[in-house]
């Protein structure tokens, strides 16, 4: 390890992290907010939901790398835009998300669901303030899935020049210099394993209601 | 009040759920429809609220054609309580209990308060309301959901099945909890149950569905165990009917003779006496023995019955007592009298005639 060049580059390296941070937390963001409105729909409407199953499997099996260099062209963006990156992992958010918000969704007990109905809850409201709130620890599961994903898929995108950490890795590898990768490495590890214990902490601040048992 | 005119409810593959029923559940009383699974109850009261639509006839609640107003705000106007409860998991007790004041869009600390006042009438402490549902046991959540339909004080209440998940000891004590509870709230209720035995003791009326949806008997719950209409009635409402009729005959009228007293210390020769302390309360039953009456040689007074009560209890009193006599007690516990089952047997004969409903002929 070279620390001196650790300090000397401490400017670069804080500027990757915080661009990794960016490009792999906006699209977690964007991806559930377009999850949330596809399988509300997909859970809603049943029979959409075997196709669009489907599709997002489709949608998935596409290589990042391939994703990267395909969306410029169908975009009309620069190769260097992050928007491609951003864009690119907001699919595969959605792609996944969209599942989990579907089989949280399907956790809303049947008795639950009928007495908001029989209640006299309007549609939307009954999603957004009894559905949904139950289905906060299935989604939250599979946000975390996700973003853990994202944070190692955000260096695949230093292939084509924008990449956060990775850059890291690409340059570090092109002039065989340890230090540089392990420090992306670590740095990544890192995000990953804090990004995750905050969603944990997100979840055991949202549902304090799914930790407990029965005291009587 | 809600009334059925002629509502029938055929689903689209052709299945008839409800057909052709007819029957009003008066105000202020319960009403209880019972059948076998699959008979169209659950169907008649979801068409209340309109959880399913009537295919013809029409339903009034307090008057008015149901479907003439909006769904969703005649839901919010009707009571509704289901049987897994159906409670939101993430919300406390308090929170539940309020959610139709907060669709009605009510002043929050009414409703707190008012949810308060409900969750003690139904036997939760305040302590509770701040927990959430997971947890309570199964009967402390159907209280729960009893109080939710409660919240916006509607005159109407459906209930669904709504302690068939509890175990039978609990079910007991929820059931008499919600009668003293609709004595004091006096709503008009429709309670679907399959249990025969529930809607007899719940029921001011009873209406027995059969299968394809058919109403089969709509009556009291002693006027059905007397009279069914028919073989099915008959054969749904069980083998004992006969005996759990009683528990609608009175007994106020039953001819008693002076009991049999004696205190402790004097002696009890030639019958079996009634111990009873200096203010004729009764302590126990005495063989017929020379010896000075003793504290040790008491039998246990077993059960007794009151004028107000049911021609069951006076009977089962008689049962239980080595003496063969019912020891009736006046509404200030004291023994005013003794009935032996002879003059039982003569009264319930007397009281079935009058009833105008004398014992069927098979």
């Amino acid at each position: 390890m070279d620390w001196g060049w650790v300090v000397d580059n401490r400017d670069l390296i804080g500027s990757l992290l915080v661009e990794h941070i960016w490009l792999s937390a906006i699209p977690v963001v964007l991806g559930l907010a377009l999850a949330l409105v596809v399988g509300v729909l997909a859970h809603t409407y049943r029979w959409a939901y075997p196709p669009l199953l489907v599709a997002v499997g489709v949608l998935y099996t596409i290589p990042s790398l391939a994703l990267f260099i395909v969306l410029p062209v169908l975009l009309g963006t620069q190769i260097l835009n992050p928007l491609n990156i951003v864009i690119a992992l907001t699919i595969y958010s959605g792609a996944l998300l969209v599942r989990t918000v579907v089989d949280g969704l399907d956790t809303v007990p049947e008795a639950v669901r009928q007495a908001a109905v029989g209640l006299g809850y309007r549609r939307f409201p009954r999603i957004v303030t009894v559905e949904l709130p139950i289905a906060i620890p299935v989604i939250i599961a599979g946000l975390r899935v996700v973003t853990v994903a994202n944070i190692s898929m955000v260096s695949v995108g230093a292939l084509i020049g924008i990449g956060g950490l990775g850059e890291l890795f690409t340059s570090g590898f092109q002039i065989r210099f340890v230090t540089e990768i392990v420090v992306g490495l670590a740095l990544s590890l890192l995000l990953a394993v804090s990004a995750d214990a905050l969603l944990v902490l997100a979840q055991h601040r949202t549902t304090p209601w799914d930790r407990l048992g029965r005291t009587a | 009040m809600i009334e059925f005119e002629s509502v029938s409810k055929r689903f689209p593959d052709g299945t008839v759920a409800v057909d052709d029923i007819s029957f009003v559940a008066p105000k202020g009383q319960i009403t209880v429809l019972v059948g076998p699974s699959g008979c169209g109850k659950t169907t008649s009261l979801a068409m209340v609220n309109r959880l399913v639509d009537v295919t013809s006839g029409r339903i009034l609640v307090d008057g008015q054609d149901n479907s003439e107003s909006d769904r969703v705000e005649l839901r919010r106007g009707i009571g509704y309580v289901i049987q897994h409860s159906g409670l939101f998991p993430h919300r406390t007790v308090l929170d539940n209990v309020t959610t139709v004041p907060r669709l009605l869009g009510w002043d929050k600390a009414a409703t707190r308060k008012r949810a308060y006042e409900l969750l003690e009438l139904v036997g939760l402490s305040a302590e509770q309301a701040k927990r959430y549902p997971a947890q309570l046991s199964g009967g402390q959540q159907q209280r729960v959901g009893v109080a939710r339909a409660l919240a916006s004080d509607p005159p109407v209440m459906l209930m669904d099945e709504p302690f068939s998940a509890v175990d039978p000891v609990v079910r007991a004590s929820l059931q008499d909890e919600f009668l003293r509870l609709q004595e004091h709230v006096g709503k008009t209720i429709l309670f679907v149950t399959h249990d025969i035995d529930e809607a007899i003791k719940l029921g001011d009326r009873v209406a027995v569905f059969a299968q394809g949806g058919h109403l089969a008997q709509i009556d009291s719950p002693g006027d059905l165990l007397a009279a069914p209409a028919n073989e099915f009635v008959a054969s749904f409402v069980g083998r004992d009917r006969g005996y759990r009729r009683l528990s609608f005959l009175p007994c106020d009228d039953v001819a008693v003779q002076p009991a049999p007293t004696v205190r402790l210390g004097d002696r009890a020769a030639g019958e079996w006496r009634l111990a009873v302390d200096e203010d004729n309360r009764p302590l126990g039953w005495v063989a017929p023995d020379d010896g000075a009456v003793t504290q040790e040689r008491l039998h246990p007074v077993g059960s007794t019955f009151t004028a107000a009560g049911s021609l069951r209890s006076a009977l089962d009193a008689v049962l239980v007592s080595p003496a063969g006599l019912a020891i009736r007690l006046g509404t200030d516990g004291r023994v005013d009298g003794v009935v032996d089952h002879a003059s039982l047997a003569a009264h319930h004969q007397a009281a079935s005639e009058a009833a105008g409903t004398s014992q069927e002929t098979r």
